[in-house]
């Protein structure tokens, strides 16, 4: 909402600065979002008057005028607007004039030569005034403009406008009465609006109204207004105050209208009466019935629209937009003019859904003062009699729904109001503010018995109240208070993995944490996981972040990518975060991952050891990092194909009944694909399944030496290691402390399709040491087991 | 036979011309062995006539205890020097780096609400967690946006084809914990929220904090002293100037908007204030009775406040971020400054 000093200042007589009057409207509630001059910092800028005009002798697009400024002598000017022309009243910039420009400079007027002609100052258009932004030609000043003027006093140029932000509850703040309440009840100053008369009548003629949707419109006020000058214009105060509320100039009587809006927050529209057959229907539109509306195209209505008929057709969209047929046009003598109430909740998200925009539907959408059809109506008749004369017929206002003009009384009691702002406020405070609210109260044991004033719609409930009383006295006289309270002791579970821990594993092994979007690309999730049914959105931001991820992978791909075109090649990122999933249900279901990607060399670029590309086992050995912390669970490694996978080099990990994640290098093709160009490897973790661990429980240490036994042994090659171990359990024997492979070997000396291995044993009894004898035949039996399980043989 | 004068002479001589432990101890064994030089001396004694025999005896002693305590003084000093030229040739150059795995760094994201929940931890509040594809009655309706409200427009909702909807605030997962926990309740509750709009200062996707509190005397100077002694805690100074407008939101009233002085300038103004001296850092409220009354909380008995920030705004302040898009870029240039 754009508001004029000088419109604002009209009602309300304070001589606090506009500084003191904006910080007030922001403190309480309505944000001042911008404060700009109406125009620029100009100077010696008069009325001037074009006695003459002709065409340059020597440029097509230059005339030449003679112009009186009011000065003693008549002026040649050259100028090379288009609508420049004799009779004209148009600013003139004097000689000596300074014209501040849009880049900070100042033009200065001097005396000039153009293609040979002399030229005695510049004519204006509104943009070098500062009064806009773009402008066709010279602003044009009403014939009655005096000669000489100043042009800042003449247009009141000395004024600024606030935009305030006006929230979604205060469609009562969408018109100047509204804000010069507002700035009345938070400045706690008199308002001084003044009222409305009647308007003297000159025929009984009336418009039939028939309202059949009474649900969405409860008041319709009527007027038929005879014989009114079709080519009177709009004078410039109104057309100054219209432009400086971002309003455009159309014509006198449509003009009138928006001024009403304006002023006083009612919607309201003309039609043009011969245009209209047999009287006013408020009706639900017929699904499929259309209409051209003002703006020039052509709607479809579905039948939960509120329209405006004649006897014939929809005429306009009710509250939105008047239809162009019956829209008031430069040949209207005879109108009808509308001054409705609608519902808010049968306005709202309408406009919307039609992919219009109007401020009529702004102010329904948001509620209007419903006592104030018939008001407007007697100021629009005002001032179109002014303005275009014509004769006035009587008022005629259909109140479906009395109860429209009745508030429900609200009980305000004083304890309620410490529970909920946490101060007392007496009677005196408390009354005082209601009474500058326009409320009417009494008070009773409860407390107070209070009636809202029709125009604040927003204050239905006792907190909408304590709400007001809050802020008219502002939220500063609240003490912020830091109170005591029981403490709440928790049970810190101490088998809860903790997700920072595992982010600080991550780090402490040099992986930087990744915050990438939920939503990627359809096509490198369809890459990443073709077998996953996706779930797109409706109205994504751009075609590429279309659907939600069920992996993180392709947000830390996209991530390796960026780093690698930007000579960073040695990446690790990690990222914590959900995936989605469609769930059997048809519901989506949400899974946290922890997801990582490595790529480049192991180490940092250094002296002291030799460096080389990661492998698998650099990821997996980072990811068995992570499993060790949840004791208790027993996890596997199968070789396993995945779609984003080397079939060689990737892994499935498993506990004993759910599938944990997968790990392995990226698919050659994909990597090719995103132009990684360098092996690159990945890890993703479902969080739900390594979020619980044991306790630790305390056992016992053997006093009695450990043995160690190593075997060399022969095995086809393609032996997994796993088996070799699943062999040695086998055997199961209690005195086998540890177990581990220490060696793997194939080449010189081994037959092709074999290997080499070496395991070594870890023996230790709890009773005694043990004896050779023993161990031997301990190792014997690791040994058969490895035969029997494997076909190893020993070396 | 050389005299012991001679003797213990030539003794000292090679001594202190060994170079080496071997060296001495050939010294030693040559002069002090079981036939050594002056083993023998000691065995000619007997030889010699009873009256001179005992001054002989202790002449030898003596010259065996002198050269036994220059063998170990010269063992001692060999040992030094072979022990200082070890030393010296141990060297290394300490500047040289340390063989090490870099270490990596969280996002600026994560340390910034790591430090909110430490902060609120300490005033009690737990956290809790919320699914970011929701339905329209958590994200809007119980919270007091019927549909088609205005305040609906506000937020721009990332649909998916069956009606659900991405959240636009983690509000919603107030909501939730309110339907499943009775008062009294002290939750915040981080996450991702979506909103579909992008520029230069709007991601489509970032993070809240949301927080709340109900009991049975919860009120707005509650609100504004834990408010306040948040910002106080999570920037580090012992004076902050807040201050609280009223504004409107559907699911709280009354209803502020929280401002907090400009930390980069003190409140003088400058480009990060845009010249106000304020930063506006939270939207924030009493509970709107609606809102209760929707979760089946009896808001004649409790009252609460709930307040939602944007995590990236305080993070960007507190690290003097002037790029909201360089949060998700994930360039390890950027990353690694938070390690």
């Amino acid at each position: 909402m754009k508001v004029s000093e000088k419109w604002l200042r009209e009602w309300i007589n304070t001589p606090q600065t506009l500084d003191a009057i904006a910080d007030k409207l922001t403190m309480s509630g309505c944000e001042v979002e911008s404060r700009d001059p109406v125009a620029t910092a100009f100077t010696s800028i008069v009325v001037g008057h074009v006695l003459e005009r002709e065409k340059h002798p020597d440029a097509d697009k230059l005339s030449v005028c003679k112009v009186d400024g009011g000065q003693g002598e008549i002026l040649q000017i050259v100028c090379g607007a288009s609508n420049v022309r004799a009779g004209l009243k148009v600013p003139l910039a004097l000689i000596g004039a300074v014209l501040p420009l849009p880049d900070g400079a100042d033009l200065k007027i001097k005396k000039g030569k153009l293609r040979g002609i002399e030229s005695f100052g510049m004519l204006c258009s509104s943009t070098e005034l500062g009064m806009s932004d773009k402008s066709d030609g010279l602003l044009e000043l009403p014939e009655d403009a005096p000669v000489g003027a100043d042009i800042r006093d003449y247009l009141k140029l000395n004024d600024e406008v606030i935009e305030l932000a006006i929230t979604a509850n205060r469609g009562d703040c969408m018109s100047m009465i509204g804000v010069a309440r507002e700035t009345a009840l938070v400045m706690d100053v008199p308002l001084n609006v003044p009222e409305i008369p009647a308007q003297a009548t000159q025929h009984t003629d009336t418009f039939p109204v028939d309202l059949q949707a009474t649900d969405a419109c409860p008041r319709y006020v009527g007027r038929i207004i005879r014989n009114i000058n079709p080519q009177a214009t709009t004078p410039i105060w109104m057309q100054e105050k219209l432009r400086r509320a971002g309003i455009r100039s159309i014509s006198a009587t449509v003009d009138v209208t928006n001024y009403v809006l304006l002023e006083l927050g009612q919607p309201m529209h003309a039609f043009d009466l011969d245009t209209l057959q047999s009287g006013i229907v408020v009706r639900y539109a017929k699904a499929g019935e259309t209409l051209k509306m003002l703006d020039g195209q052509t709607v479809t209505l579905r039948d939960d629209t509120l329209v405006i008929a004649d006897a014939e057709k929809a005429v306009a969209m009710a509250g939105i937009m008047g239809g162009e047929p019956t829209s008031v046009t430069d040949a209207t003598r005879n109108v009808f003019l509308e001054s409705a109430h609608f519902r808010p909740h049968k306005i709202m998200g309408k406009a919307r859904s039609y992919g219009l925009q109007t401020d009529s539907a702004a102010r329904f959408e948001r509620g209007v003062d419903p006592d104030m059809p018939v008001k407007a109506m007697e100021r629009a008749t005002q001032l179109i009699v002014d303005i275009c004369g014509g004769e006035v017929g009587t008022v005629v206002d259909t109140l479906a729904d009395p109860s429209l003009l009745h508030r429900k009384a609200i009980l305000l009691r004083p304890e309620r109001i410490r529970r909920v702002l946490g101060v007392t406020m007496d009677a005196a405070t408390v009354e005082g503010v209601l009474t500058r609210l326009n409320c009417e109260f009494s008070q009773s044991e409860a407390g107070w018995q209070v009636q809202a004033p029709l125009a604040r719609f927003d204050l239905n409930i006792e907190e909408d109240l304590i709400e007001e009383l809050a802020r008219v006295r502002g939220y500063d006289a609240i003490p912020a208070e830091l109170r005591p309270r029981a403490p709440r002791i928790t049970q810190p579970s101490e088998t809860a993995v903790k997700r920072e821990h595992l982010r600080q594993l991550l780090v402490a092994r040099g992986y930087q944490e990744a915050v990438t979007f939920s939503f990627v690309d359809p096509k490198m999730e369809a890459t990443l996981a073709p077998t996953t049914e996706s779930i797109a959105l409706a109205n994504p931001i751009s075609a590429d972040l279309g659907v939600m991820r069920s992996t993180l992978w392709s947000g830390l791909l996209r991530s390796v990518a960026y780093n690698l075109n930007r000579q960073q090649n040695r990446v690790r990122l990690f990222e914590i975060g959900p995936a989605f999933f469609q769930g059997e249900d048809g519901k989506p279901q949400q899974k946290t991952m922890l997801s990582g990607v490595l790529t480049g060399n192991l180490y940092p670029e250094q002296w002291g050891q030799v460096n080389r590309s990661v492998d698998f086992y650099d990821l997996k050995g980072d990811v068995e990092t992570l499993l060790a912390q949840v004791s208790g669970t027993r996890f596997h490694f199968a070789p396993v194909a995945h779609a984003a996978l080397h079939p060689g080099q990737s892994a499935e990990i498993m506990t004993d009944n759910a599938v944990v994640g997968w790990m392995g290098m990226l698919h050659p093709q994909i990597e090719e694909q995103l132009g990684l160009e360098q092996p690159t490897y990945l890890f993703e973790l479902d969080m739900a399944l390594l979020m619980q661990r044991t306790l630790p429980k305390y056992q016992a240490v053997s006093k009695f030496p450990a043995i160690r036994r190593d075997l060399a042994l022969l095995v086809r090659e393609d032996t997994l290691a796993v088996a070799l171990e699943n062999a040695v359990k086998k055997a199961a024997i209690p005195q086998l402390m540890s177990y581990y492979l220490f060696d793997v070997y194939t080449g010189k000396g081994i037959q092709e399709g074999q290997k080499s291995v070496a395991l070594s044993l870890i023996l230790q009894d709890f009773s005694r040491t043990l004896e050779d004898a023993e161990i031997n035949r301990i190792v014997n039996a690791v040994v058969t087991s490895l035969q029997e399980e494997v076909g190893a043989v020993l070396r | 036979m050389q005299s012991l004068l001679e003797l213990m002479g030539q003794a000292h001589e090679q001594i202190s011309q060994a170079v080496s432990l071997a060296a001495l101890d050939q010294v030693r064994v040559q002069y002090l062995g079981k036939t050594g030089l002056l083993t023998e001396q000691l065995k000619q004694l007997g030889k010699l006539p009873h009256e001179e025999r005992k001054a002989a005896g202790a002449e030898i002693n003596t010259a065996k205890q002198a050269l036994t305590l220059a063998l170990d003084d010269r063992k001692q000093s060999l040992q030094a020097e072979a022990l200082n030229a070890r030393l010296q040739a141990e060297k290394v150059d300490v500047t040289l780096p340390g063989r090490r795995m870099d270490t990596g760094s969280l996002h600026p994201v994560t340390l910034t609400i790591q430090r909110i929940s430490e902060i609120f931890a300490q005033l009690g509040f737990s956290q809790a967690e919320g699914p970011e594809i929701e339905d329209d009655f958590h994200n809007f309706t119980a919270l007091n946006i019927p549909e088609s409200h205005p305040a609906r427009a506000m937020h721009d909702t990332f649909y998916m084809d069956s009606g659900l909807l991405l959240r636009t605030h983690t509000s919603s997962v107030q909501v939730r914990y309110m339907e499943n926990n009775p008062p009294p309740l002290r939750i915040i509750s981080p996450g991702r929220v979506y909103r579909c709009d992008s520029d230069m200062t709007h991601s489509p996707m970032f993070h809240q904090v949301e927080g709340l509190m109900v009991d049975e005397d919860v009120t707005f100077a509650d609100l504004k002293g834990i408010l306040e002694a948040f910002f106080k805690a999570f920037f580090e100074v012992d004076e902050l100037p807040t201050r609280f407008r009223a504004t409107f939101f559907p699911f709280t009233e009354p209803s502020a908007e929280t401002d907090i002085q400009c930390v980069h300038c003190g409140g003088a103004g400058c480009r990060v204030c845009k010249g106000t001296g304020w930063l506006e850092v939270m939207g924030c409220g009493m509970v709107h009775p609606n809102v209760l009354k929707n979760v089946g909380i009896d808001s004649e008995k409790y009252t609460g406040f709930a307040f939602g920030f944007g995590v990236e705004r305080l993070a960007m302040l507190r690290y003097e971020i002037n790029d909201l898009r360089v949060m998700f870029d994930n360039d390890v240039r950027f990353l690694k400054q938070f390690g």
